[in-house]
């Protein structure tokens, strides 16, 4: 199996595939900023906004399931918010503190609505960048990034990871493959060696694969000399933002806009 | 699970949106920004035009590599994330171009670490690692000369501290916005990566013995001369110092660092202290006790530089011994 199958963009025909790749960029990213300035325990704030991805996700139609799994997938670095929960044992029996029976730990009401906000305002973000990924093809977000003033040579240079990532991907999984196949293990036996050898065998993996990769960019660039290239990358065509595009824009920026000034105000 | 092939997420260290405050998160942005911005300038020079196939590619490479495991022990397996491997071969202002794509192209594509966060996560892993790989590599080198072996020992140490400092830098943040009080974060980022450092450590030596074996000019190549060769010493020291200096400040409660110093490399005993962070928050005065914190920070840093300072003078000497 090849690792093409592993691109996250989903290909459909919906509105939301169709949206010019800048709007969708911005929308996104404002979206974000939206979540990120919300205060803590905003639920309505949250409600809203999970209302707004959701929306976009069923004109998607690219599967509520989908969106939820992959999203799922980025939470479990919630650990490390989780230790804002527990309250320091002074506070215990001073009304704000609840003590976990059994334990010396304390959980802090303040603690644990912070908590919460956070995990609110993280996955809310998280679908909104799934969503992105899932209806937007990678180029068109590069190109998308570009027109948006990200400087050249690091669209350049994104534009190449995702060219050859797939390839390397291919030849790293390659490489694990032999390994798998000169690692038999006899019955009864211990095999494997120490971590040390191990970790020196996967060491000469990644050098051989630094290598394979520095000698093809060298390949890749006479290439390029040799068809003319001369620094700059150039793209055949520049679409024009459609009025439907702006509108979206434009309605989608100001309903984020809205519900922060109304959240912050009230 | 098909993600997960191709993104083993082998360290907590990709920030999601919703963790960082909003002025943790703009610090961290002007910050990364100054830093690609002298790196573009920096690579146009050295690289040219060459400089798009050759960071991209390599670029995959450190994206694919990720993939390589090792099985330590029980299940759980080593990764490897390249930061040292990239400042060493290709030089430090390369490496963070190279690591800035692929950290954004990991936020972008499969979602790990967050949009509005990218800004502190490049800081942690395209910036400051590859800096401080690139330092501590340049100043064991220095140590012990052009000795066999020298290479793969500042090797083992510029990717064990890169990792580790970055780890710090990604704690503090969650510290400063708040998100995770710092008497606890510290340590416990600081202790898992002290061991996921390790496995680092091992396969960048493997990575660069295959290197020089069969490409030395890729590895002996030295990309800057002498003078500023030292400046990134004295850069990489730099930046781990002031993130010793720095931390206390991040954490209402000055205190937790100095349990850090005792619970350095114990994750579990890490669970202890349990602080309330206050939701409008403030800075400590510098009292004696943040005196004391940071003094602890800056001993640590040493203590780091001094082990590979006192291993490179051990070298040094069985090498004398035996001549």
């Amino acid at each position: 199996m090849h690792l093409h199958a592993l691109d996250t963009y989903l290909p459909g025909e919906s509105p939301v595939h169709r949206l010019d790749p800048r709007v969708k960029l911005v929308l996104t990213v404002l979206f974000i900023l939206t979540a990120a300035l919300m205060p803590d325990r905003a639920w309505l704030a949250y409600v809203l906004l999970e209302g707004l991805v959701l929306g976009a996700v069923l004109l998607s139609r690219v599967g509520l399931g989908v969106v939820q799994k992959r999203s799922a997938l980025a939470m479990p670095f919630l650990l490390a918010a989780l230790t804002v929960v527990f309250a320091r044992p002074e506070d215990v029996g001073q009304g704000q503190a609840l003590p976990l029976p059994g334990t010396p730990w304390a959980i802090s009401e303040a603690g644990l609505w912070r908590f919460l906000s956070i995990a609110a305002r993280s996955y809310l973000s998280v679908q909104a960048a799934v969503l992105l990924a899932a209806t937007t093809p990678f180029p068109d977000l590069l190109w998308g990034m570009r027109a948006l003033k990200v400087p050249r040579i690091l669209v350049a240079v994104g534009g190449f990871l995702y060219r050859y990532l797939f390839v390397l991907a291919d030849e790293a999984r390659r490489m694990m493959q032999a390994r798998e196949a000169r690692s038999a293990v006899p019955q009864g036996h211990r095999g494997g060696g120490t971590v040390l050898w191990r970790a020196r065998v996967t060491g000469a993996m990644a050098g051989t694969l630094f290598l394979r990769a520095y000698e093809r960019s060298e390949r890749i660039w006479n290439a390029m000399v040799a068809r003319g290239y001369d620094g700059e990358v150039r793209v055949l065509s520049t679409p024009t933002l459609r009025p439907s595009d702006w509108g979206t824009g434009i309605v989608g920026g100001l309903l984020l806009v809205l519900l922060l000034v109304l959240v912050r105000t009230v | 699970m098909l993600r997960s092939e191709v993104l083993p997420s082998p360290t907590p260290m990709h920030i999601p949106d919703g963790f960082l405050s909003m002025g943790v998160l703009i610090v961290c942005w002007v910050l990364s920004i100054i830093a690609i911005g002298l790196a573009l300038t920096r690579t146009r020079k050295s690289l040219g035009e060459r400089q798009v196939p050759v960071m991209g590619v390599l670029a995959a490479f450190i994206f694919a590599a990720q993939m390589l495991n090792f099985t330590i022990a029980g299940g759980t397996s080593g990764h490897f994330l390249g930061a040292a491997l990239a400042a060493i071969l290709l030089g430090p202002w390369a490496a963070m171009l190279t690591m800035t794509t692929v950290v954004a192209l990991q936020a972008l594509l499969f979602q790990d670490g967050g949009l509005l966060a990218l800004g502190a996560n490049i800081l942690n892993m395209a910036v400051i690692g590859p800096v401080v790989a690139y330092g501590f590599y340049r100043g064991v080198r220095t140590l012990l000369g052009n000795r066999k072996g020298s290479t793969l020992v500042a090797g083992f140490v510029a990717a064990w501290v890169s990792i580790v400092v970055a780890a710090v830098a990604c704690a503090m943040e969650l510290g400063f916005s708040g998100t995770s009080p710092i008497g606890i974060a510290l340590p416990a980022m600081a202790g898992i990566h002290a061991l996921i450092g390790i496995g680092e450590g091992l396969i960048t030596v493997g990575a660069l013995a295959l290197v020089t074996a069969t490409r030395p000019d890729l590895v002996e190549a030295e990309r800057a001369p002498a003078p500023a060769g030292m400046r990134w010493v004295w850069g990489g020291l730099a930046i781990a110092i002031v993130l010793a200096l720095f931390s206390p400040l991040a954490s209402p409660y000055p205190d937790g660092l100095e349990r850090v110093a005792e619970n350095l490399g114990f994750i579990e005993r890490a669970q202890e202290p349990f602080y309330e962070i206050i939701p409008d928050y403030v800075f400590p005065g510098i009292s004696n006790e943040a005196l004391a914190t940071i003094a602890a920070g800056i001993v640590g840093t040493l203590i780091v530089y001094g082990i590979a300072v006192g291993l490179a003078a051990l070298l040094r000497r069985r090498e004398r011994a035996a001549a």
